[in-house]
């Protein structure tokens, strides 16, 4: 049984599972907003939420480290970058640019938020196996941004020649972004 | 293994199927759109959630 066993399988091996959320977690921090299912975006969010915050403690520690005085130049070097935290959160996001991103853009940007790094929006079930979709951002990455519109100069591509395609990308784009921002910036200062 | 003494009628099985039925999907209105859309999700029209665009739809 699984009572009181947190997570979930996701259909997957152990192995498999930690893959999965290692490419999730790595591409929400890259990304700062994904799209995905809500089952892995809730997966991801307990894994990323965890990272944040150990980014987030280990700026603290360095803060504390300076008042202090370390022992050496290495010390003070190795406590600045991260310490031990760094090290482990590496062991699950293999990228060297998204860990220093983690460490020092994000973990600043978040400092004064006490957890809930994360938003996972609801949109609703997938065409092919009705698989309920989100996306999952960064909350302090995403205020009142306007999402890009890539999908839309998709079909245009197909049909219309090509000297059109761009310029009908290019007005609903610039509709979109005429009738974002007012509201967009209301939101913003929650 | 106990078994059915009796075959059972069409009658009596549609009669206990008539419970069987389907029920409509809340819905909610979008505040931005004014479509109907499903409670708790961005809306499928606009896009919006919240105040707040969250995806471009497709066919906008």
């Amino acid at each position: 049984m699984r009572h009181r066993k947190s997570g979930r399988k996701l259909k997957r091996t152990a192995s498999h599972r930690r893959a999965t959320l290692n490419a999730l977690a790595t591409a929400l921090l890259r990304h700062k907003r994904i799209h995905t299912t809500v089952a892995k975006a809730k997966e991801t969010r307990m894994v990323v939420e965890k990272m944040i915050t150990r980014a987030k403690n280990a700026r603290k520690a360095d803060a504390s480290a300076a008042k202090v005085g370390a022992s050496s130049e290495r010390a003070k070097k190795f406590i600045e970058a991260g310490g031990h935290a760094r090290r482990e959160v590496a062991r699950f996001i293999k990228d060297r640019a998204v860990v220093a991103e983690l460490f020092d853009v994000i973990a600043e940007r978040v400092a004064n938020r006490p957890g809930g790094y994360t938003r996972i929006l609801k949109l609703g079930q997938r065409y092919g196996d009705a698989a309920e979709m989100a996306v999952i951002e960064l909350v302090d990455f995403n205020a009142g941004q306007e999402p890009v519109a890539k999908k839309a100069d998709k079909p245009a591509k197909k049909s219309a020649p090509k000297k059109k395609a761009p310029k009908k990308a290019k007005g609903d784009a610039a509709k979109a972004e005429a009738t974002a921002p007012a509201e967009a910036t209301a939101p913003a200062a929650q | 293994m106990p078994n059915p003494k009796r075959r059972h009628s069409k009658t009596r099985g549609r009669k206990r199927r008539t419970h069987y039925k389907a029920t409509a999907p809340a819905a909610s209105e979008c505040p931005n759109c004014h479509t109907a859309k499903l409670p708790h999700r961005v809306c499928p029209n606009c896009g919006y959630y919240n105040g707040r665009s969250i995806i471009v739809p497709k066919n906008s």
